[in-house]
């Protein structure tokens, strides 16, 4: 009897070793250097200095010489500019992804062509991507701006991925348009499996499609949906690339990655950079359990 | 059998291979990749690669300054093998000391025919870390052709440029080029823009960021004078975009016709009268305006060093190839074909060099007296000294804080990143 347990720890060895070398061991590395003083210069230097990275006159949270408060910081500001991004990028993908996925969920001719085609901003390297469109998007020789000139929506070219105002919602756009594509799919996933009965019965007794989409419908793909954008929402939480390779990297746009590479690798701050990254991963942590929260309590009303 | 012939053979060969000079290495070399960068290095380095039997591979890097340093620490803090000769922005040499090679050992005196002030800067402890390879100085570019139509001279204040770049944006776009410039320079959020501002900042006698003493100075009235000055072109006589342009943008905008003037390093004047531009044989360059009447010229001190990595496996062969792109003759080339500023002053009153950068003698204080970044005083720490800066002045130019706001800012947060007394 006592066979059985030890063959699976014995099956399962390779994995647990695996994951120990790739997850288990960075993150406890960067755990700890965030509590020491660690700089690129000389890594071998580090001294332990306990929480002053997070607390510490000159940490994270808490800082004295946050004069303007902690929002006016470059950590915080970095803090709302990645929430901003991640609540409003997602609900868009959400809501296109669901409209794509039920479109191609009906029957018509070239149905598998269409759904290649769809997959196809997914299937590009986001660096590709976002050079790609950073050149679409240029002031000055950027074919959306020529279009936007010729059918005379603006009178001056406009630079999309510079000026403060536009920057950020430039990138959320790019996104947009680059993570549809897997909402939908996961969402056309959830479509298939549903049962054809129901929507037999709803077209018997005359239903509404409105209605049938509302009370069937998303109740049967909720689960699905759930799992979809929390996997976009983590995503998101982590945006660095477009960021880093579309906008010119000025505060207006930074974003918590993108601080954690700013304190680490520009400014050669390992400590105080660990710091800020083990606060990331906190902070998407939180805000993981608070959406499963709030999905399962919506979950009980039902 | 054949595993003693083999090892006969190698015996054989190996005493004649070590007299010939060394043994034949493999040198990696990272050259930068702006311009002309890549081209001209795959040329010298393989001649000193024909003349010596070593091999030499390039190490294609980053184009922005501060991405490249960013990637250089990262390999130096994880002893990495991989590259023998580093390209050395001049702001580095007190940031990356720890890992370079001291060259004073290979350089047999060399470096005294290099202007006094790059080998300083380059010196740091006494060690000579890396030998001067071009030196550069943020010029103003003109349109000749352009300044003839509108009857106007090179501006001598930015007051004036903003008055004739204004003139002849509004003439060029009433005439049908409706994108047409004034003025481009280099305002994304990087090290360019740290370049662009110390010299309104030092134009208009607003003092250097950071003192020699160390004392953070830049929250001053003339500091803001500058700033706001800066802040009125865009959207005026620059476009918008400048707030992400670095130098290349700014070069694609000037060489296709597109702008009356430019901010930009000596390299563009070659390209800008390559084959390929549009506006050939119809450059002015002259020093950048002063800030006002009471101003002075000023142009931030660039340039290029080549170094050899601490970690290097073969540091000897490393800086004979240092040795050989750093010599005058190969910067003699590089003048002539790529209008990389010599660091050799007898370079230039060389015929052949100022026949094709006439601007090379008629500058020559502007190179000469360039002023440099505070890196010397902030050490460590001037990468983030700069971003401060530059983040700042990218908040004013792009109208998001005012100048008086962002300066009293950036005063506090220098205090934040110096934690204390010194830096």
């Amino acid at each position: 009897m006592n066979q059985k347990p030890r063959t699976a720890w014995l099956y399962l060895s390779p994995m647990l070793l695996v994951l120990i070398v790739v997850a288990l061991w960075p993150l406890g590395r960067t755990i700890w250097f965030s509590l020491t003083d660690a700089n690129i210069n000389d890594i071998d230097a580090a001294k332990f200095v306990g929480l002053e990275n997070y607390f510490g006159e000159y940490g994270l949270f808490a800082n004295p010489n946050y004069t303007d408060g902690f929002w006016e910081s470059d950590w915080g500001i970095s803090i709302i500019n990645t929430l901003k991004f991640s609540v409003v990028s997602v609900t868009i993908e959400t809501l296109l992804g669901l409209g794509v996925a039920l479109l191609l969920n009906q029957e018509f001719k070239g149905r598998a062509w269409v759904r290649a085609a769809v997959l196809v901003p997914w299937a590009i390297p986001t660096i590709v991507s976002a050079k790609m469109w950073g050149w679409m998007l240029h002031d000055q020789f950027g074919v959306i701006n020529q279009w936007l000139y010729d059918l005379g929506l603006v009178a001056q070219k406009v630079a999309w991925t510079a000026d403060p105002d536009f920057a950020l919602w430039t990138v959320v756009a790019v996104d947009v348009w680059k993570t549809t594509p897997f909402m939908a799919l996961l969402i056309l996933a959830a479509l298939q499996v549903l049962p054809k009965d129901c929507y037999e019965a709803a077209r018997v007794d005359g239903v509404h499609p409105l209605r049938l989409f509302w009370r069937v419908t998303l109740p049967l793909i909720k689960p699905a949906l759930m799992v979809a954008v929390i996997f976009r929402l983590l995503d998101a939480l982590r945006i660095f690339d477009l960021i880093y390779v579309l906008t010119s990297n000025s505060n207006s746009t930074i974003s918590m990655s993108g601080f954690v590479r700013r304190e680490m690798v520009d400014n050669g701050y390992m400590g105080y950079g660990s710091a800020a990254s083990t606060a990331l991963f906190l902070i998407i942590g939180l805000c993981t359990v608070a959406y499963i929260r709030i999905g399962r309590m919506k979950l009980g009303e039902d | 059998m054949t595993f003693k012939l083999k090892s006969a053979i190698l015996a054989a060969i190996a005493p004649v291979a070590l007299m010939a000079s060394a043994q034949a290495a493999t040198i990696t070399i990272s050259c930068g990749s702006v311009g002309q960068d890549f081209e001209f290095c795959k040329k010298h380095t393989s001649e000193w690669a024909a003349k010596t039997g070593n091999e030499v591979k390039l190490f294609t890097i980053p184009n922005s300054t501060t991405d490249i340093l960013a990637l250089f620490r990262q390999m130096f803090a994880a002893k990495s093998t991989d590259l023998d000769v580093i390209n050395v922005d001049v702001v580095w040499p007190g940031v990356i000391k720890d890992h370079l090679v001291d060259l004073s050992k290979y350089s047999n005196g060399a470096e005294k025919n290099h202007f006094p002030a790059i080998v300083k800067n380059n010196t740091v402890d006494g060690k000579l870390l890396a030998m001067p390879w071009f030196t550069d100085a943020g010029l103003l570019y003109y349109r000749k052709d352009l300044l003839a139509k509108y009857n106007a001279k090179a501006p001598a204040t930015w007051e004036e440029l903003a008055v004739v770049a204004k003139k002849i944006q509004d003439g060029e776009r009433a005439a049908g080029n409706a994108d047409f410039q004034g003025f481009v320079f280099q305002a994304k959020a990087y090290e360019g823009l740290t370049c662009d501002a110390v010299e309104w900042l030092t134009s208009y006698n607003g003092g250097n960021i950071v003192d020699a003493d160390g004392k953070i100075t830049v929250n001053n009235p003339s500091a803001v004078k500058a700033l706001k000055t800066a802040a009125s072109w865009i959207g005026t006589i620059a476009p918008q975009g400048v707030l992400n342009y670095a130098e290349e943008e700014a070069r694609g905008v000037f060489q296709n016709g597109n702008a009356a003037f430019m901010r930009n390093w000596p390299y563009a004047w070659s390209l800008g009268n390559g084959k390929d531009s549009k506006i050939a044989g119809k450059i002015g360059v002259s020093a950048l305006p002063k800030g006002g009447a009471d101003g002075k010229n000023a142009a931030t001190l660039g340039g290029w060093q080549l170094a050899v990595s601490k970690y290097s496996k073969n540091q000897e062969a490393a800086a004979s190839l240092v040795m050989y792109m750093t010599s005058p003759e190969v910067q003699k080339e590089r003048a002539i074909k790529g209008s990389y500023n010599p660091t050799i002053a007898s370079l230039y009153t060389d015929k052949d060099v100022l026949a094709a950068n006439p601007f090379f003698g008629s500058l020559y204080d502007v190179f000469t007296n360039a002023v440099p970044r505070p890196a010397t005083a902030t050490g460590l720490k001037y990468p983030e000294v700069s971003a401060a800066f530059w983040n700042a002045t990218h908040d004013v130019l792009s109208g998001k804080t005012s100048a008086e706001d962002s300066l009293k800012k950036l005063e506090g947060k220098l205090n934040q990143v110096r934690r204390g007394k010194t830096w």
